[in-house]
């Protein structure tokens, strides 16, 4: 099953290691992985989406918690939850398929934030799902090159994940 | 009235180190100087409080403050350089963090501006022992050195207790540099709380299942030692009459010679104590982690057992078998719950049913119950050379082992009484721990009988520690089971590999005798069964200095029992024609 585990971590150097190394070391598998810094500039924020049995994810929040460094964590697939990614795609665009693209684009809610007279690049913000789907439905055109942020997500109401 | 203001001394950042280290309470560092950690080194030569003892080799260091952490409860420190120094640490840094030692383990670093340039004796040691360390922490300003410190110990000590290593880069160490210096009485850190006692809820089913438990078996691991919850380990033993398995970690937690003593269980197990666990219908595993060389199968293990586990990390619970009532928590305060609990519970232990339990578990005691002599011949068994040890320290001596057969034997042979006594590299298995092991009890507890129980292999992975023995004095007893093979390998390769020995006959070995005096020690050769009690009553009786104890052992010996891959706990071998 498809987990999604949320980590406030102390923002030091040397703790991103400490998560990725435990996933190598341990043999967990990493779907996708971002970090950033918090409003709290000594606090980041790391989530992480991993695919496993219940025994296994149960280890990996387990160990997560073991680092040193990390503060707090929780598994956002437990609840309700909100989940986003952000997708930027480089797309040929010339002759038919110019008018396409742009019209995909626009069923998705997609942006065109860079223009050539042979090229879109196109930014596309969802939940996995969404941004998948939107690739499938380029599926005509040629993609370029693409580069994704993993999921961000946090949960639903009132709960969060702070000090 | 008016207070003169605290003026805080200034100290340079190697001072500061070594400082720190006396404030903590450190008598003694265990390392090798480099070019990284010259500062450092300058420091401890201008002081007193803080001793260093050199070693031959940066593992034996490790060892050394290792087994001072076994025998104490207290962090053994570390010194050594950059590079290979650091490398050369990495055996005992990994063979600390599998048994769950505390340890402070400083290493030298090139300058900063020099990290990442490939300087000389560089190496990323906080990349290279992170995967084997409870924590490791770089060093960027100097008047960090305090408070790194104290969160060293802190960190390594409290909670599972594990390694970790302080990297010092040379330029938050130099002499002209100075800081104020003030320790810090505590460290507070929001990402680290370890828990302080178990929950009183899971406390109270883990006693209700206890009390109503037919088939009861106790089996505890390092955990109570390290939790130091040996007497609350025997108080509650002895208050519900349930038999007691040790793991090879967990020996000397609940004392030997008692009744309720089945022995060690797992791969090398007792035959009672195995048969006692695969028919229980309770366990009650206290800090002790279902390691695969106790459960053997984990599909077959204990197919009507209830388990309760006591573990202070989560991570160990159902982590290999899945447990019914989890209980998180230090093993001290949460046995002291449960014996207040019991006292109070309306549930009585149901005697008639221990009984019968108990006429089972004797019944397997005669069975087997540490059979050993395959043939009448007049070989010298190893078996017996434990035993004997055994019966001329009185059983007060401190074990340290070695890895192997010799191991297995002073496993099971030995009788240990006390907690802290038998000290061994368990989890990682570490030949070459044994000798500098023994080293760090003797300098720490000097009038102490400390034995070394080595074979010929493992000795010499370690051997050159004998110069560090006499020049600090260390008068450690090395009983060497000498048999000319490397002996678990040879086993293995008889029962799985047709007796075809690749690489374990060990060839040209040197005189170990002549090699010991040659050291300024004494050798001692034991070559027939008639001769060992004498003998050895006379090594143990010399007290001022090291004894090469080399005994001649029937090299076909076997360690039994010995689990049947694959199978339960109740699948063992007996001997080389029987078997479960």
């Amino acid at each position: 099953m498809r987990h999604i585990i949320s980590v406030l971590m102390e923002n030091e150097a040397g703790a991103l290691a400490r998560v990725v190394g435990l996933f190598a070391q341990r043999g967990y598998n990493i779907e996708s992985l971002n970090v950033a810094p918090t409003d709290d500039q000594t606090l980041s924020r790391l989530t992480l989406v991993t695919k496993g049995e219940d025994r296994v994810v149960e280890q990996i929040t387990k160990h997560l918690n073991k680092l040193i460094e990390v503060v707090k964590l929780v598994d956002l697939t437990e609840g309700s939850h909100i989940e986003r990614e952000l997708m930027m795609v480089k797309v040929r665009a010339t002759g038919a398929q110019r008018e396409e693209v742009k019209r995909t684009c626009d069923i998705f809610r997609g942006q065109i934030i860079d223009v050539t007279p042979t090229t879109y690049t196109i930014q596309v913000t969802g939940n996995e799902e969404k941004v998948n789907a939107f690739m499938d439905a380029l599926s005509g055109a040629t993609i370029m090159e693409v580069v994704r942020t993993g999921v961000s997500g946090l949960a639903r109401g009132d709960k969060t994940l702070s000090l | 009235m008016t207070q003169a203001a605290h003026e805080p001394e200034m100290l340079s950042g190697g001072e500061m180190l070594i400082r720190s280290l006396k404030d903590q309470g450190v008598e003694f560092i265990y390392g090798y100087p480099g070019g990284a950690v010259l500062h450092i080194y300058d420091a401890i030569h201008n002081q007193s409080d803080v001793k260093h003892i050199l070693v031959r080799h940066e593992q034996a260091a490790t060892h050394m403050a290792d087994a001072y952490a076994r025998a104490s409860g207290k962090a053994g420190v570390v010194l050594v350089t950059s590079g290979p120094g650091a490398t050369n640490a990495i055996t005992g840094i990994a063979t600390a963090y599998m048994d769950s030692i505390p340890m402070v383990v400083i290493t030298g670093q090139v300058m900063s501006h020099l990290i990442g340039d490939d300087a000389f004796q560089e190496t990323d040691m906080m990349g290279l022992s992170r995967p084997i360390v409870k924590h490791n922490i770089s060093v960027r300003d100097p008047a960090d050195i305090p408070t790194i410190v104290k969160k060293a110990f802190y960190i390594a000590e409290s909670g599972r207790p594990g390694p970790v290593v302080i990297d010092i880069p040379k330029d938050m160490t130099m002499p002209n540099e100075k800081f104020p210096y003030e320790y810090p009485d505590r460290i507070k850190m929001r990402s680290y709380n370890p828990v302080k006692k178990g929950h009183s809820g899971q406390i109270r089913k883990a006693v209700n299942a206890l009390l109503q438990a037919k088939r009861p078996i106790i089996y505890s691991g390092g955990g109570v030692i390290l939790g130091k919850a040996s007497k609350e380990l025997t108080q509650l033993a002895h208050q519900l009459n349930y038999p007691v398995t040790n793991t090879l970690m967990g020996l000397g937690a609940f004392p030997g010679t008692d009744r309720q003593f089945i022995g060690m269980l797992g791969m090398h197990g007792s035959y009672e104590a195995n048969m006692t666990m695969h028919n229980a219908d309770l366990i009650l595993a206290i800090g002790a982690r279902f390691d695969d060389r106790v459960t053997n199968n984990p599909a077959k293990f204990c197919p009507d057992a209830t388990i309760i586990h006591i573990d202070i990390d989560p991570a160990s619970i159902s982590k290999i078998i899945q447990a019914d009532i989890p209980i998180v928590g230090p093993v001290k305060p949460v046995l002291k719950e449960m014996l207040e609990q019991i006292e109070q519970s309306k549930l009585k232990v149901d005697n008639d049913a221990l009984g019968l339990w108990w006429e089972q578990i004797e019944e397997w005691r005669q069975r087997h119950g540490g059979r050993y002599r395959s043939d009448d011949s007049e070989k010298m068994k190893p078996q017996h050379v434990i035993e004997t040890l055994c019966k001329v320290t009185n059983g007060d001596a401190y074990i340290c082992s070695d890895v192997g057969q010799h191991q297995m034997f002073a496993a099971q042979y030995y009788k240990y009484n006390k907690p802290n006594r038998w000290i061994n590299s368990g989890g990682l298995g570490t030949m070459g721990f044994g000798l500098p092991a023994a080293m760090g009890v003797q300098l720490n507890y000097p009038d102490a009988a400390v034995v070394c129980v080595t074979g010929e292999g493992s000795i010499q992975m370690n051997i050159q520690e004998l110069a560090t023995c006499k020049q600090y004095q260390l008068p450690v007893k090395v009983l060497c089971l000498n048999n000319g093979y490397l002996g678990m390998v040879r086993q293995w390769q008889d029962m799985n590999y047709e007796s075809r020995y690749s690489n374990s006959y060990v060839d040209s070995l040197p005189d170990f005798v002549a090699l010991a005096e040659a050291y300024g020690h004494a050798g001692i050769r034991i070559e027939s069964p008639d001769e060992l009690e004498a003998k050895l009553t006379e090594a143990m009786a010399i007290t001022d200095k090291v004894v090469f104890i080399d005994v001649q052992i029937d090299p076909d010996e076997h360690v039994y029992p010995m689990a049947v891959p694959g199978g339960s706990m109740a699948d063992m071998f007996l001997s080389k024609t029987e078997r479960t």
